[in-house]
């Protein structure tokens, strides 16, 4: 069917939506790039002129740089971590049969329909504060001392906030995926005597991966520049400057766009990294 | 329709006839604090004087700043009058961004501006914002907790007698906090109270050749006598805390003393929001008897920014809202209480305004505040708690993480003051200093 | 399932699915249930569970400060109108991707997804002049193009994966009898991809309803939508978890109540047709 006419319809029907992603895409870049190389303070008077590499030799040299990185690696990570893991073990459960799966189902999606400053608020508000938040009152109601979360835990506490709104996304593509498991195989495996444990092993998982793929590729695209949920808690304090983070603070608070842009370049960089060691995994996985 | 209310929409008739020639609508970025709110629920009697409608854009202070400083740096023109702080205001104002209010009616009488409110948010003898409200900090500590502990509150205390009455105060048992301060990371934030303290521990940012301080001895005790002090008579948690946390907490009766904002005053003595509203006493911020308090000076002000199409109505606008006028209107709305304070000197010899038991606290904490001349020793920028150069800001804001993460224990003072010191330099030497 | 379970096997993974079901709803519970308190109860110290005084005040302050239907309104044209023009322009490529695929195919695909991985921050400066040049900010117009570029790509990616699933030979059956390409994508195509379809618009509709970094600060008070609202009541002075509970309840509930009776659609939606 690909005659030589589709192809050239193809290519007029593609292009309005390449154009503008390119567009998108293609234009803050250049502008990005040329701002990097330039010493631009607002205010101080705009633009102080060409600086050649500067600003990427300040903001890489800068020791905030490295623990920024680390700590978007450990963010995303632990994100992934939990929402692959919790979400396999909760597609399985709710594949269960039960009373009342439906309303299960809706309980579980719901964080995801939740803004992420108001989780990140509320999280903060009322559960994490260590005088007046949820959490504060079971502990003491144990007896134990309160944990004041986003200083003594921070890392894990932003990874927490973070998780809860992913965590539907997870487990409703796995769950779909568990679904379509052929039951007979898990049967005739159950007959052959294999412990629960195998099965899940050898045949479960499989079949999961290409979900799994789908969920890492997501979540990675959208958890490597989440803002809201650390502008609104610890503003980038006891450690949780991601790199995203860090350009802000640049841009925003020091007023130095020059130097953020060269920070968005590196972002971009890291960006592309992880883009292309993801799609190695996915263009494998994804199109089987 | 009664009467009363057909007269009423005849009159709104007639002033909608008579201004819609020139009915404007202007738009304004403020700040989501108690005052400003008032502000915009008492809008409909600037537009039943003027005929202007106001479109209020009310966001959270960092937002607020992130959103009217990206704008006002690319002129986008989205605002007509932009809330912005003592820090801002000269920075802003040499950039010529800010429409100069030089031309203020005589009624308007900006020589009742009290002097160190308007000094700060002029650039060379022009005001470019006016004072909304304006605030100093002081002590602010439960009687009650005082007199239990056996002690009595002097008008001027010493830092040693505020750490003495906070460790005995203390009774963790029952969440009852000797002292609660900011630790929350933010030059608006822990680094306002930690430098105005460190002005009365004889330590500065920057000595008269710009070069940054945190190696100095002052700066190490500052922050080592905050940190045991905390650590010991402070609540939990205190490295998250900031104004609002530190608020609820007092007026719940968490807190025996609190170093913040004067405006913070009227909150805790107000019955509706405070559990302990009638055990509240008041008293200047502490020194170390090095000739300096430990107090700032800060102003919420509206200035129109550079630009604006409508000029004149936002200037009407300000002429409304920080007026004398305006004072009366909140007070016979709202009580004397809730008036936006320290603006004026008129209002601090209202003799209604004196029965207000925090009044003349407020006052004498203002006056004792030099922006000129903040620390011990001289220094070559303007600014008690802040430095009114561009990089502050930023350089800020790194250091009170690094001094929130000491708090916290994950560091010490002296590893926080190392990181501090490395990249103010660093920060100053990329500004060009 | 096929296999029989016994009764007891079923209570107990009810039981257990419920327990944790509720664990994860509850912040949201918790949520809505603040907002119904006083100040003054909503901190109090045992909390306060079910057992408190009702009452809608601080609804009626939350509303009083601020015209909640005014960013309400914004937040559904923006939401709706970027996901809708995003689906106007991703149905022909995606269309194209999927029957008439070249080796290229895959790649475009993924390069469209990794334009997502821009961080937003970096380029606010950028797109802030180019904005006040175009005289778009402040303007739904200008946050309608942004969203819509935001979430092109997952759209496109989404329908791909729905599309690919045609038979491509009723395509063909359709040309046969002489339809255009037009006719082809608007009477043959769309009808049997709509249940796709929906699910991409409900999806993005979610995406962009919350989207809190260009929404925030591309507006100031005529396009506002409803992450502004929110953003003026966090972290007021004095006590404030009950007002900003109510603000919250206001800011999800209609996106909630959307996703709740569309489940079904978007549970598909969720999966980005890429699981079967």
């Amino acid at each position: 069917m690909a005659t030589q006419h589709s192809r050239s319809a193809a290519r007029i029907m593609m292009a309005p939506a390449v154009i503008l992603l390119l567009g998108w895409m293609l234009v803050p870049l250049l502008m990005t790039l040329w701002f990097s190389f330039k010493k631009y303070l607002p205010l101080r008077g705009g633009d102080l002129g060409w600086v050649g590499f500067d600003n990427y030799v300040r903001f890489i040299s800068s020791s905030s740089f490295w623990p920024s990185v680390q700590a978007t690696l450990i963010i995303v990570g632990g994100v992934l971590a939990i929402t692959i893991i919790f979400g396999v073990l909760l597609a399985i459960l709710l594949n269960q049969p039960m009373w009342g799966q439906g309303v299960v189902r809706i309980l579980v999606i719901a964080p995801f329909f939740v803004m992420p400053t108001v989780s990140a608020l509320v999280w903060k508000n009322m559960f994490m504060d260590p005088v007046n938040g949820l959490f504060a009152h079971l502990w003491k109601f144990f007896g134990a001392e309160p944990i004041s979360w986003l200083s003594e835990a921070s890392l894990q506490s932003i990874i927490l906030i973070v998780s809860w709104q992913w965590l539907p996304f997870a487990t409703l593509i796995l769950l779909t995926a568990i679904q379509s498991l052929d039951s007979e195989q898990l049967e005739a495996a159950e007959m052959d005597g294999a412990s629960p444990l195998s099965r899940f092993g050898h045949i479960t998982l499989p079949h999961l991966s290409r979900a799994i793929t789908v969920v890492l590729l997501i979540q990675t695209i959208f958890l490597l520049s989440i803002f809201a949920e650390i502008f609104v808690t610890t503003q980038g304090a006891f450690g949780t400057k991601t790199l995203t983070y860090l350009i802000y603070q640049r841009v925003l608070e020091s007023q130095n766009v020059g130097l953020g842009s060269a920070g968005g370049v590196y972002a971009i960089i890291l960006a592309n990294i992880v883009a292309i060691f993801l799609m190695r995994i996915v263009g494998k996985n994804l199109d089987a | 329709m009664s009467l009363k209310n057909a007269f009423r929409a005849a009159t709104a008739l007639s002033v909608l006839a008579t201004s819609a020639a020139y009915a404007e609508t202007i738009t304004i970025a403020t700040v989501n604090n108690g005052d400003m709110i008032r502000m915009q629920g008492l809008t409909d009697d600037f537009t039943e004087k003027t005929g202007h409608e106001v479109e209020w854009v009310t966001l959270e202070e960092n937002v607020l700043r992130q959103r009217v400083t990206t704008d006002i740096s690319a002129r986008g023109g989205q605002f007509d009058i932009m809330t912005i702080g003592m820090y801002e205001a000269p920075i802003w104002a040499k950039n010529n961004w800010l429409v100069p209010l030089d031309d203020l009616p005589a009624e308007y009488d900006v020589d009742d501006l009290l002097p160190a409110m308007r000094g700060g948010l002029s650039l060379d003898g022009t005001l470019y914002a006016a004072p909304f409200y304006g605030e100093s900090s002081m002590i602010m500590y439960r009687t009650d907790l005082m007199e239990e502990a056996g002690l009595e509150m002097p008008d001027a205390p010493t830092w040693e007698f505020v750490a003495d009455a906070a460790r005995k105060m203390t009774d963790k048992d029952n969440e009852i906090y000797g002292i609660c301060l900011r630790g929350k990371a933010g030059w608006g934030e822990n680094m306002a109270f930690l430098t105005a303290t460190a002005n009365s521990f004889g330590a500065r940012w920057f000595d008269e050749n710009w070069t940054p301080q945190f190696d100095s001895e002052a700066w190490s005790n500052t922050l080592n006598f905050y940190i045991d002090l905390m650590n010991e008579a402070g609540p939990p948690g205190a490295s998250n805390n900031g104004f609002n946390e530190n608020l609820s907490l007092f007026q719940q009766g968490k807190c025996g003393m609190w170093i913040d904002a004067t405006v913070a005053a009227s909150f805790v003595t107000n019955p509706d929001d405070s559990t302990v509203a009638d055990k509240v006493g008041f008293a200047l911020a502490p020194d170390t008897g090095l000739g300096k308090r430990s107090n700032w000076l800060w102003a919420w002000a509206l200035a129109i920014p550079a630009g604006t199409q409508k000029e004149d109505v936002a200037k009407e606008f300000i002429n409304w809202a920080t007026s004398k006028e305006y004072i009366e209107l909140v007070a016979s709305k709202e009580g004397w209480a809730n008036v936006p304070p320290g603006a004026r000197t008129s209002l601090y010899e209202n003799a209604n305004y004196k029965d207000i038991p925090f009044a003349q606290m407020t006052l004498d904490s203002i006056l004792s505040a030099d922006p000129n001349n903040p620390a011990v020793d001289p220094v070559p920028y303007v600014g008690v708690q802040f430095a009114a150069i561009p990089e502050f800001a930023g350089i800020a804001t790194q250091v009170g993480q690094e001094f929130s993460a000491a708090l916290a224990g994950q560091q010490s003072a002296e590893e926080a003051l190392e990181k501090a010191q490395a990249l103010t330099v660093d920060e100053m030497e990329a500004a060009g200093y | 399932m096929a296999r029989a379970v016994t009764p007891q096997r079923k209570a107990l993974n009810t039981a257990i699915a419920w327990g944790i079901g509720l664990l994860i709803f509850f912040p949201i519970l918790w949520t809505i249930l603040t907002s119904f308190k006083t100040e003054a109860q909503a901190i109090s110290d045992p909390p306060v569970f079910l057992f408190f005084d009702w009452t809608l005040e601080n609804y009626s302050v939350v509303q009083e400060r601020s015209d909640y239907m005014r960013f309400l309104w914004n937040s559904v044209i923006i939401a709706g109108g970027s996901t809708i023009l995003g689906i106007i322009i991703a149905i022909p490529a995606a269309w194209s991707m999927a029957f008439v695929p070249s080796k290229r195919t895959k790649d475009i695909l993924l390069w469209m997804l990794s334009t997502k991985m821009l961080p937003a921050v970096g380029v606010l400066y950028p797109i802030y002049l180019i904005f006040i040049r175009m005289g778009i900010l402040d303007t739904r117009l200008g946050l309608v193009v942004v969203l819509m570029l935001i979430n092109l790509p997952i759209i496109v990616w989404m329908l791909y994966t729905y599309f690919r699933e045609i038979p491509g030979e009723i395509l063909e059956a359709a040309r046969m009898d002489g339809a255009s390409l037009k006719e082809e994508i608007l009477y043959v195509l769309t009808p049997m991809a709509m249940p796709g379809i929906a699910s991409t618009l409900l999806l993005n509709i979610i995406l962009a309803w919350n989207e809190a970094f260009w929404t925030l600060n591309l507006t100031a008070a005529k396009a506002a939508p409803l992450t502004a609202f929110i953003a003026s009541y966090s972290s007021p002075e004095g006590l404030f978890y009950a007002k900003l509970s109510a603000a919250s309840t206001m800011a999800i509930a209609p996106i909630l109540i959307l996703g709740w009776f569309s489940q079904k659609q978007l549970v598909s939606g969720l999966t980005f047709g890429a699981v079967k």
